[in-house]
């Protein structure tokens, strides 16, 4: 009845996990890596931001050397700025052009989606991270501390990031996620001590941001890498409670298509 | 290619699906047999999405018990999904990615994937491969969206217009693709707003409206149970009727509505205009404009839902 021969012959099954995660993890990273305004915004903006504040005396970032505070601080927006921002507008798109919903109908599990685009932000984070320590210690800039306390506290804010990004690329349209996701990195930008100390702002504005992801990921840093001490527990809670919360809302409300 | 004791691929009883106060899917009954191309049509709003989505296994029916290849597409999904094939009407494909990256990708999450090369080649996306996708025109998106459809050598796709917006060169080469499948096994499951697309390539046509189907058969079948062909002639008035029935076979039936147009019904085919034409001959008839109008789908299907299909 059939030709068992023939060339589209049916021959179905899925790939192995391993290899259909890599290879999602793998496309996940190009797109993101390939976007220019992508680029500008994760790897071209914290940069020059370092480069400026440490160089000229605009803000006062209170005892010692600027670049000692300012790294720190720029390490937490380049999380921002690819885990929530970055991959917010992303998959926004993604889902507004069917992506998810083609992506769904593949062998690929949608977990493996997830984990696949989790991968390709921390491929990202690696070339960031390792391109602003480069521009620091060209600035003067001289870390201490733990480095896996460090990379804790990176991953830590990449799971809260990450969370809060996918459910507003999940919930809203997508351009609508693309004007949020930009006015909270600005907004974070100023307001999220990265370049500005909190303490310039009054107490009761202070312990409001005190409880974002952002501040608390900088002033964990800022702990680590400028006292060569140990992140507060109170900033590890908040990032933790972050976590969950994102990470639960957005399991709980993403709509796929 | 039919096959008997082989099990349909899509098996559907029952089902039922509403939208808030509207029925979207009222009742539906549908088989899909294996190895064959079967043309879903419908005027919009009838229920073929709902019904094709629910095959794939994006939406969970409300009532009603449906079966592709053997699983329950929900519940068997991570199962069911290695083993076809869909194309989206639009998108599916990341904005930013190249023809030929998205193709590569899709084929690397199967374990027998077709060669990439071969199938862009096959469809005329070779000279594309490194557009990204947002600068494809709407033929060579469309053409990508197939390719990603049957790339993982799947035992059963699902079209969703393959060919709306082609140019008639790469509607043929698409038709030619399907052909092929079908040939080698692949069941075909096609959704279709062109009348000739479904009469070039479907073994059966499914008619749905009002979340029903409403028709069901060979292309064949369903223009023989529909409104009878038509042969007109012209000739001397007042031709002995009863003499040329006679001759005709039994089920077609002649008539002379005004002096000298005659009109026969009934299964209008080669034999048919030759026993007219002999018969004719006979009686020194010269039979003058002779015209056959066959059936089409297209009438079936206005017939069946008082609608155009193009609408």
């Amino acid at each position: 009845m059939t030709a068992a021969t023939g060339r589209y012959s049916p021959a179905p099954g899925a790939a192995p996990l391993p290899r259909m995660i890599l290879a999602q993890t793998a496309l996940e990273a190009r797109m993101l890596l390939r976007h220019g305004e992508q680029l500008l915004l994760t790897m071209i903006i914290p940069a020059l931001l370092l480069a400026l504040f440490s160089s000229v005396d605009l803000i006062d970032t209170g005892p010692g050397e600027r670049v000692d505070f300012l790294a720190p601080g720029v390490l937490a927006l380049a999380v921002l700025s690819t885990a929530f921002t970055g991959q917010a507008i992303a998959t926004g798109y993604e889902r507004r052009y069917g992506v998810l919903k083609r992506l769904g109908v593949s062998p690929l599990p949608r977990w493996a989606l997830l984990v696949g685009k989790t991968g390709a932000v921390l491929v990202t984070l690696v070339f960031q991270t390792l391109l602003l320590v480069v521009v620091a210690l060209a600035l003067g800039w001289s870390p201490r501390g733990n480095p896996l306390a460090v990379a804790g506290l990176m991953l830590l804010g990449t799971a809260a990031l990450s969370g809060l990004g996918l459910l507003m690329a999940g919930t809203l349209r997508a351009e609508a996620t693309l004007a949020a996701a930009n006015l909270v990195f600005v907004l974070l930008l100023f307001f999220g001590g990265v370049i500005v100390p909190l303490t310039e702002y009054p107490d009761g504005v202070r312990s409001v941001l005190e409880l974002l992801p952002v501040p608390a990921l900088a002033d964990g840093l800022r702990e680590v890498l400028r006292e060569g001490g140990w992140p507060a527990a109170s900033d590890v809670a908040v990032l933790a409670g972050w976590s969950v919360a994102g990470l639960g809302l957005a399991a709980r409300f993403f709509r796929w298509e | 290619m039919r096959s008997a004791g082989v099990p349909p691929a899509v098996e559907a009883a029952g089902l039922v699906k509403r939208y808030g106060e509207r029925i979207a899917v009222d009742n539906l009954d549908l088989t899909v047999p294996a190895h064959q191309v079967t043309a879903v049509l419908g005027p919009n709003g009838a229920g073929k999405t709902t019904t094709i989505e629910a095959c794939e296994g994006y939406r969970r029916m409300d009532a009603g018990r449906l079966r592709v290849l053997g699983l329950d597409p929900v519940a068997d999904g991570r199962r069911l999904r290695s083993r076809i094939g869909v194309m989206l009407q639009e998108g599916g494909v990341y904005p930013g990615a190249r023809a030929g990256e998205m193709l590569r990708h899709v084929a690397s999450l199967y374990a027998h994937p077709l060669d990439v090369a071969a199938l862009g080649e096959r469809l005329g996306l070779g000279s594309c491969g490194r557009t990204p996708y947002r600068r494809l025109s709407g033929g060579q998106r469309q053409r990508l969206a197939l390719a990603m459809a049957v790339v993982g050598r799947p035992e059963l796709v699902f079209l969703d217009e393959p060919t709306a917006g082609l140019d008639p060169q790469a509607r043929q080469a698409t038709w030619e693709l399907v052909r092929e499948l079908r040939n080698d096994g692949v069941t075909v499951v096609l959704s279709t707003h062109l009348m000739d697309e479904a009469e070039e390539l479907a073994d059966r046509v499914a008619i749905l409206d009002g979340g029903r189907v409403i028709a069901d058969g060979s292309p064949a079948e369903l223009c023989r149970g529909g409104g009878a062909d038509v042969l007109r002639f012209a000739g001397r008035p007042g031709l002995d009727l009863a003499s040329l029935r006679a001759a005709l076979p039994a089920d077609a039936e002649v008539t002379e509505p005004t002096p000298g147009n005659y009109r026969i019904t009934g299964d209008v085919g080669p034999r048919l205009l030759a026993t007219v034409t002999a018969w004719c001959a006979q009686h020194g008839v010269l039979a003058d404009r002779i015209t056959t109008r066959r059936h089409t789908l297209e009438d079936v299907f206005l017939e069946l839902t008082g609608r155009e299909l193009r609408a």
